[in-house]
């Protein structure tokens, strides 16, 4: 019987394995729109972009040249490839492309700061008749999303700890403690708040975050603050909904789905078919489950390019973690007259000097993230890792090793930095050990910081458990100039803003707001907005306070836990601060990406968002226990009071004999045993 | 004659095969199910109930080693430990002494977290009734060809159990609910598992067929805590669970272990408590139902020798290119901060001196 079952085994094993075999054939004969096939095309070409500038010295990177250049190649590789791929279309299908970088910026400090951003574009169009049906590099699960709920910019974040303004300058990507969600509308869409809510849902089970808590209550619609980041000149902003979750945890489950968006998030080395096939044959007697099939899959695809570096334990072992996705349109080109979607997916990491266990500072590529980078993406068009040294142009500050002689100039945040530039689409970046462990090593702890030129904190004030105080101080520190700030406020219907105690005043006067845009909340349906346009004088702090009493709720509505008190989310601040370089006018032109986000006016100042600290606020919180106790308190006055005198009153009394000694108890015990009547 | 031997040895062989083969393609649909789901819910909040959520991922580590996809587990988590402040390795959830066994792992996915892990979100989730935007990956979208693997772990007591600190569950509203689930066809076979002290109360009340239920403890009985670490500054796991993971660990999808063997598990001299089972409304022997009926998604693969015609790839519908010609307007970023259009912008909440 058994060896029976043993030919019956061998049988389907030989069949599995021919049609293994016949598959793998298929495989090889037609490259059937192949990622790999393109993949090699890909990175060949750009190790013959990579190796027409081979010179030895410290030179500068030529940006424009080299990106146009290596968009050239792309476009030729769409043109070459439009032929293999299987669907019989005339049009040509529509261009995507993948950048990923990450910037190191050491910070003074001794801790470190690695911001990571992948960018996808894709020259498609959701918003048109017939479905978007076939995806290569772009997340289905998102396109599926902006077609269907008719999304024009999508912007969402995860933020674990605070941004440090103070000691660590301003982050590349500003995004609040929690989940923050800030969605534009098409104006085609005619329910905005039932798709809002439709999509917070949505957007909950894609994250594995608690999105879902976003409702009406922690809504706003901002008046002024959020314009478009993307293309487009509609600015109603009845099509914008703003909501922050400032208690949100962020964790690996956040991190999980975020990576999966990636193209080079999961990678296959080995055929899995044929290693599956070895599997099966060298077990012999286990059956060719699905189960089996999907176990080898997982076991032999891993990360390529820096997403290698995305591994939770160290991640979040940070001081500082957020993560983020932001959909907008872009131009295609620098007329501008087209627009693609760009689907950009950003991580911030502040790595503590003391938290991680070192003595000396130092940091390389393994203490921060326990991984070393052996290869780009391959589906990646760029692929580059910076290092900010503009505090250490001359190697006085900190040393790196394997030093670079490819050197970048960008203008980011006002301010024209410096940085060593890794490009990890060429061999030589990884050297004979193929492998590239990027080492910092300081020499000096001395050096300054640039002061930030504007940063703003808040605090609560007063005591009790009635009312008090909001504070918001926001500081200018530039020595001459001033500069307006536009703050929204988001408070919870359950502080009642005081909106007659509002005060702005900078260097002990007033200073009148010049636009103010006021909503107020309603209980239970929507929370309080306050927009405020203020010109911040220089060198000052601006202190704007507003009073508040604190809400009695249901006792239904607090939370388990409600002795920990109630979040209010952080404050916006959006400003123009002024530039001490020219910034780039031009968006259309090829940047780095981590200067490249926000879009830029003119050239005398720059936009930034700051956000400040979220609020922790104690309600009156009644005692849960009361009723217990009520009960308990009750019950025992009842017992004692009553049931004395309730026994008091029914029991009859009755004389009882006295109760024998214990000589003669025993006495009748020995009585009754010799049989004798007792006494 | 001798060509006579051979055919009729050979048609004697294929014979014995086919019958084998009958044989075996009766085994492979024995169990009637085709698909596996799993619900693991810790109800705990607070960082002292670390061993709770441990116990929960051990589970969900196990299903989901076993085959059970992330897409058919509805995982509840009632608090984050993992990257709780106090948790000095951030990013993990241990079940071992000395930081042996990281069960959160590397690519968890949690369904249901904080404070959305509620009795009404449980029952919810289990009778299907959840508003018509809930995302796929918070539903159970079970049939009736599914095995389900329930697992609830918390502070409980006789005939309920807590969630949050906050409410509670009672066994007539778990035994009501899972009838509600039978009615709906929502279940071929359900596994409902336990860990929490009086255990077995909770499985009193059932009383819908092809259920069978495990628990940590008898009513009246304590379920008891296990490996206390030094470092974490809790224990680590509850002791049901922790020999009951050691015993899943020992499971592969081939393995041919039934539910007798799981009954086995934790014996009291191990447990302290002493852990109850429930098969009277179970319909097979649970000696034939195997652990990966319920903890693994074992699939059969059937073969088929006969070509199969794909019908023709689906052409992509021609695009007419005249929106492009007719559509030259230049696009332009938005001005982020147009501080004169703001001051002069009409609101109509606008708020005066």
């Amino acid at each position: 019987m058994a060896a029976h079952r043993c030919s019956c085994w061998s049988w389907l094993l030989i069949l599995f394995s021919l049609s293994v075999f016949v598959v793998a054939d298929i495989h090889e004969t037609t490259p059937v729109n192949d990622h790999h096939g393109g993949v090699d095309h890909n990175a060949q070409t750009a190790e013959q972009t990579a190796d027409q500038p081979a010179v030895e010295e410290r030179r500068w990177e030529a940006t424009e040249v080299k990106e146009a250049a290596t968009v050239d190649a792309a476009a030729d590789i769409q043109g070459t490839s439009a032929p293999e791929t299987v669907v019989p279309s005339s049009v040509p299908q529509p261009k995507d492309d993948f950048q990923e970088e990450l910037v190191i910026r050491p910070l003074h400090s001794g801790d470190i700061y690695a911001s990571f951003q992948f960018r996808t574009l894709w020259d498609t169009d959701f918003m048109r008749e017939n479905k978007v049906s076939h995806y290569r590099l772009f997340p289905k699960s998102l396109g599926q999303v902006i077609s269907k709920f008719s999304v024009r910019e999508l912007h969402i974040s995860f933020t674990q700890g605070y941004w440090r303004t103070m000691q660590w300058g301003q982050p590349f990507i500003p995004s609040p403690p929690g989940a923050e969600l800030w969605v534009w509308f098409q104006d085609s869409v005619t329910d905005v708040d039932a798709t809002w809510k439709e999509l917070t849902n949505v957007l909950s089970g894609i994250f594995c975050a608690s999105l879902n808590f976003i409702d009406s209550t922690n809504t706003v619609q901002p008046s002024a603050s959020f314009k478009p980041l993307g293309l487009g000149n509609v600015t109603d902003h009845s099509f914008l909904r703003y909501a922050t979750l400032p208690r949100e945890i962020v964790c690996t489950e956040n991190l999980t789905p975020w990576k999966k968006l990636l193209p080079c998030g999961s990678k296959v080395n080995v055929p899995p078919f044929t290693c599956a096939f070895f599997f099966l044959k060298k077990r012999g007697t286990s059956m060719p489950s699905v189960s089996v099939l999907s176990f080898l899959l997982t076991m032999f695809s891993e990360q390529a390019g820096l997403a290698v570096l995305l591994k939770s334990e160290k991640l979040f072992h940070s001081s500082f973690h957020s993560q983020a996705v932001h959909i907008r349109s872009v131009c295609q080109d620098w007329q501008c007259k087209t627009t693609s979607w760009e689907l950009r997916q950003t991580l911030n990491s502040v790595f503590d000097l003391h938290n991680s266990g070192q003595t000396k500072r130092e940091w390389s590529l393994f203490k921060m993230f326990s991984r070393t980078l052996t290869e780009a993406c391959p589906l990646a068009s760029s692929s580059k890792l910076y290092i900010d040294i503009t505090d250490n142009p001359q190697g006085e500050q900190f040393e790196l090793s394997p030093a670079t002689s490819l050197l970048s100039q960008a203008v980011v945040l006002g301010d024209r930095r410096t940085f060593s530039v890794y490009d990890l689409t060429q061999e030589t970046t990884f050297g004979t050990v193929r492998s590239l462990n990027l080492l910092i090593r300081w020499k000096s702890n001395e050096g300054e910081m640039l002061r930030p030129l504007l940063h703003a904190e808040r605090y609560v004030a007063g005591y009790g458990l009635q009312t008090g105080e909001i504070h918001t101080l926001m500081y200018n520190n530039h020595p001459y100039r001033s500069f307006p700030v536009l703050l929204l406020d988001s408070v919870p219907w359950y502080l009642r803003l005081y909106i007659h105690t509002l005060s702005v005043t900078s260097k002990g006067k007033d200073n009148k707001p010049s636009y103010i845009h006021y909503e107020p909340s309603k209980d239970r349906v929507k929370p309080h907005l306050l927009e405020m346009l203020i010109q911040l004088p220089p060198n000052s702090v601006t202190e704007v306070t507003v009073q508040f009493e604190r809400a009695l709720l249901k006792w239904t509505e607090y939370p388990p836990d409600p002795n920990h008190g109630f979040y209010v989310g952080s404050s916006v601040i959006s400003s123009l601060v002024p530039s001490t370089v020219a910034m780039h006018t031009n968006s259309t032109r090829e940047r780095p990406l981590f200067s490249s986000f926000f879009p830029c006016k003119e050239e005398s100042s720059y936009f930034v968002r700051i956000y400040t600290e979220p609020l922790l606020v104690n309600l009156p919180t009644p005692d849960f226990s009361m009723p217990y106790n009520v009960i308990c308190l009750t019950c025992t006055v009842v017992a004692v009071g009553y049931g004395s005198l309730y026994n008091l009153l029914t029991r009859s009394f009755q004389i009882e004999e006295p109760n024998p000694g214990l000589a003669k108890r025993i006495a009748n015990v020995i009585r009754r045993m010799r049989g004798v009547p007792p006494l | 004659m001798q060509i006579l031997t051979l055919l009729g040895l050979f048609s004697a062989c294929f014979l014995a095969n086919s019958i084998n083969i009958e044989n075996s393609a009766g085994q492979f649909f024995s169990s009637g199910h085709t698909n596996n789901w799993a619900v693991l819910v810790c109800t705990s909040r607070f960082w002292f109930n670390y061993r709770h959520v441990a116990n929960t991922l051990s589970v969900y580590r196990s299903v989901k080693r076993l085959g059970i996809p992330d897409s058919h587990i509805v995982l509840m988590l009632a608090d984050d430990m993992a990257c709780n402040h106090r948790n000095p390795k951030p990013a993990t959830v241990f079940s071992h002494k000395n930081m042996e066994l990281n069960v959160y792992g590397d690519d968890v996915e949690v369904d249901y977290r904080g404070y959305e892990v509620t009795v009404e979100n449980f029952l919810r989730v289990l009778t299907g009734r959840l508003p018509p935007s809930t995302p796929r990956s918070k539903r159970l979208l079970s049939d009736d060809r599914s095995n389900i693997l329930i697992y609830l772990t918390g502070h409980g007591g006789n005939g309920f159990l807590k969630f949050q600190d906050s409410e509670e569950i009672s066994n007539v509203e778990l035994a009501d609910a899972f009838e509600q689930m039978w009615q709906k066809r929502r279940y071929n076979e359900l596994l409902f598992i336990i860990d929490t002290c009086q255990g077995a109360s909770m499985y009193e009340r059932f009383y819908s067929p092809n259920i069978m239920a495990l628990a940590s403890s008898q009513v009246g009985e304590d379920s008891l805590s296990h490996q206390p670490d030094l470092a974490i500054g809790v224990h680590l796991m509850d002791r049901y669970t922790f020999y009951m993971l050691e015993f899943l660990e020992d499971i592969h999808p081939a393995s041919k272990t039934n539910m007798n063997d799981l009954f086995k598990v934790c014996p009291k001299s191990q447990c302290v408590s002493t852990p109850g089972h429930r098969t009277d409304l179970f319909l097979r022997d649970p000696g034939s139902v195997l652990i990966t009926d319920f903890f693994g998604s074992v699939r059969k693969v059937e073969l088929t020798m006969d070509a199969i015609n794909l019908t023709d790839p689906i052409k992509q519908m021609e695009e007419n290119p005249v929106n492009g010609e007719e559509q030259k307007e230049v696009y332009s970023y938005a001005d982020q901060l147009p501080v004169s259009e703001i001051i002069h912008q009409f609101s109509p909440g606008r708020f005066h001196y």
